[in-house]
């Protein structure tokens, strides 16, 4: 199977802060592929990582057989018309209607007359359902109908890797289902590849075909949504489970309380 | 002692630093093959946000500067018999000074500012991340516009604010205080010469509208994508632009009449 995305042994600190220490992991064509890991530890990094928006200190990201972070801007703004992002904010364009803003990528990309953008536009907006709400604005919309907008937007130039950043944070469990159901037959419909990171687990185990769990700077267990409920591995089963303690340690320090409260460490 | 030369460096080392980013954003915003089907509505529709309204307060604020200025010339002016130099007065210092000047300080306060936040906020709801990924400049698509929008719009409005404000000080001299009309535009006429004085004024408020504007993006550009960022932001382009249309001014005033 070819893979379309590949990272070997990255290694990305953002300022002195250390994010990953050798992380690694494939994305094969055609599949949804989850990335989950507890907050903090840079899921949208690496997403930003893939989409050239950051370059690693060290280590290889391919995307199509293209590494990316060697790639000067033309080529790089020619992959990146291939692949499209879901932000966790949807980031629609505050000035411009729903409408306009699916339409934005077509009219910016390429040179189809607007009864043929206003044709795809509509049937991008059908398929995430918010064909009525084309006159909208963003600020009319929704939380959830903002990220299926902005779905919609992701989706207009048909490209090969569709990455969703957190896609369920902060929705409604309808919303939340809608948004599931939508990334699946989304990708069954387009023949897109999917990233998918989250941390909703069950969710985003329900739809993906082959999920990392990123801890501790690398990949700490991977596999398909079945070997991950049966892996046994401390770390894995805590955030599988939602303990509050265990390898991922409530406590941001660790020192001592009784210290700390009888002013022990000044 | 040398934690005070430490932080003294890294200060001088920054600045260094966010100058160089500056200037490279501003080549790769300006520089590039031009897309006029797409930029032009942008550009018009920024010289609709930056120049048209700040007419408002460009006009209202020229006419009162004007009024204020021939108020205080011909009360001294009279004193020497001298209230019919009162039409150059007033024609000079607001072509010469008062027009880029507060110009310059205005559309700090009402554009800049604007300007800042706005590319602030969008840098922090993601949309210029999202524009990138979308395989679209940010800076040519949201930089570039606005910057030539502020470049030529500014010595429009300072233009503005001089032909107000002169109509000003004839309304307050001429209408109110007595002085001859005639008297008040040809005096004015003679004194008044197109190249030092009228050009001189022009090419002041270029260089503002170039040094107030790029301020202005590039601290929106930069900004810290929090909330309190923004607002910092904010502020530092009010305070820098205005500082730099200062002391820009004593520069090149001193370029233009200290010879």
């Amino acid at each position: 199977m070819t893979q379309l995305v590949e990272l070997k042994d990255v290694h990305f600190a953002h300022g002195d802060r250390p994010l990953y220490n050798g992380l690694s992991l494939t994305v094969p064509k055609g599949k949804v592929i989850a990335v989950m890991g507890p907050s903090g530890i840079g899921k949208t990094t690496l997403l930003k990582l893939i989409g050239g928006q950051l370059k690693p200190n060290k280590g290889s990201i391919k995307v199509a057989g293209e590494e990316v972070p060697k790639l000067n801007r033309d080529k790089l703004y020619e992959l990146r018309k291939r692949m499209s992002m879901l932000f966790q904010s949807g980031a629609l364009f505050t000035d411009m209607s729903v409408f306009d803003n699916v339409a934005f990528p077509l009219r910016e990309h390429t040179e189809l007359s607007e009864d043929i953008i206003r044709s795809v536009v509509l049937m991008k907006l059908e398929a995430v359902g918010l064909r009525g709400a084309r006159d909208l604005m963003p600020s009319e919309l929704s939380g959830g109908m903002a990220r299926r907008a902005a779905l919609a937007r992701a989706i207009a130039l048909d490209p090969d890797i569709i990455m969703y950043d957190e896609p369920f944070a902060g929705q409604d469990p309808i919303s939340m289902g809608v948004i599931v159901k939508l990334i699946k037959s989304l990708n069954q419909s387009l023949g897109l590849t999917s990233i998918v990171v989250s941390h909703d687990v069950k969710e985003v185990l329900s739809i993906a075909d082959y999920a990392y769990v990123i801890a501790d700077k690398k990949v700490v267990g991977e596999g398909t949504p079945d070997e991950l409920r049966n892996n046994d591995t401390d770390i894995i089963k805590q955030f599988l489970q939602g303990n509050a303690d265990g390898p991922v340690a409530f406590h941001y320090s660790n020192d001592d309380f009784t210290t700390d409260l009888l002013g022990g460490e000044k | 002692m040398s934690q005070f030369f430490e932080n003294v460096g890294r200060r001088v080392l920054d600045s260094v630093a966010g100058i160089g980013f500056a200037l490279a954003m501003f080549v790769s915003a300006i520089i590039g093959k031009p897309q006029p089907r797409k930029s032009w509505p942008l550009f018009i529709k920024q010289m609709y946000v930056v120049g048209v309204l700040s007419m408002v307060i460009i006009i209202v604020s020229g006419l009162f500067i004007g009024m204020v200025l021939g108020l205080q010339g011909y009360t001294i002016l009279v004193d020497y018999g001298a209230e019919q130099s009162l039409g150059p007065m007033v024609a000079l210092s607001l072509l010469r000074e008062l027009g880029p000047v507060v110009t310059g300080l205005l559309f700090a306060g009402r554009a800049g500012s604007a300007l800042t936040a706005e590319i602030g906020l969008m840098k922090a709801t993601e949309q210029l991340s999202s524009l990138e990924m979308m395989a679209v400049d940010p800076l040519r698509r949201v930089i570039a516009p606005r910057f030539w929008a502020g470049l030529i719009s500014m010595p429009l409005l300072a233009l503005m604010f001089s032909a107000v404000g002169i109509y000003g000080g004839y309304l307050v001299g001429s209408g109110w205080l007595g002085v001859d009309e005639g008297a008040f535009w040809s005096v004015m006429q003679s004194a008044v010469d197109w190249q030092d004085d009228l050009l001189n004024g022009v090419i002041k408020s270029i260089v503002f509208a170039f040094v107030v504007t790029w301020i202005a993006l590039y601290k929106g550009y930069r900004a810290v994508p929090t909330s309190a960022g923004i607002s910092a932001a904010t502020t530092s382009t009010v305070v820098t632009a205005s500082l730099a249309v200062l002391g820009l001014d004593f520069i090149l005033t001193a370029i233009m009449f200290g010879g």
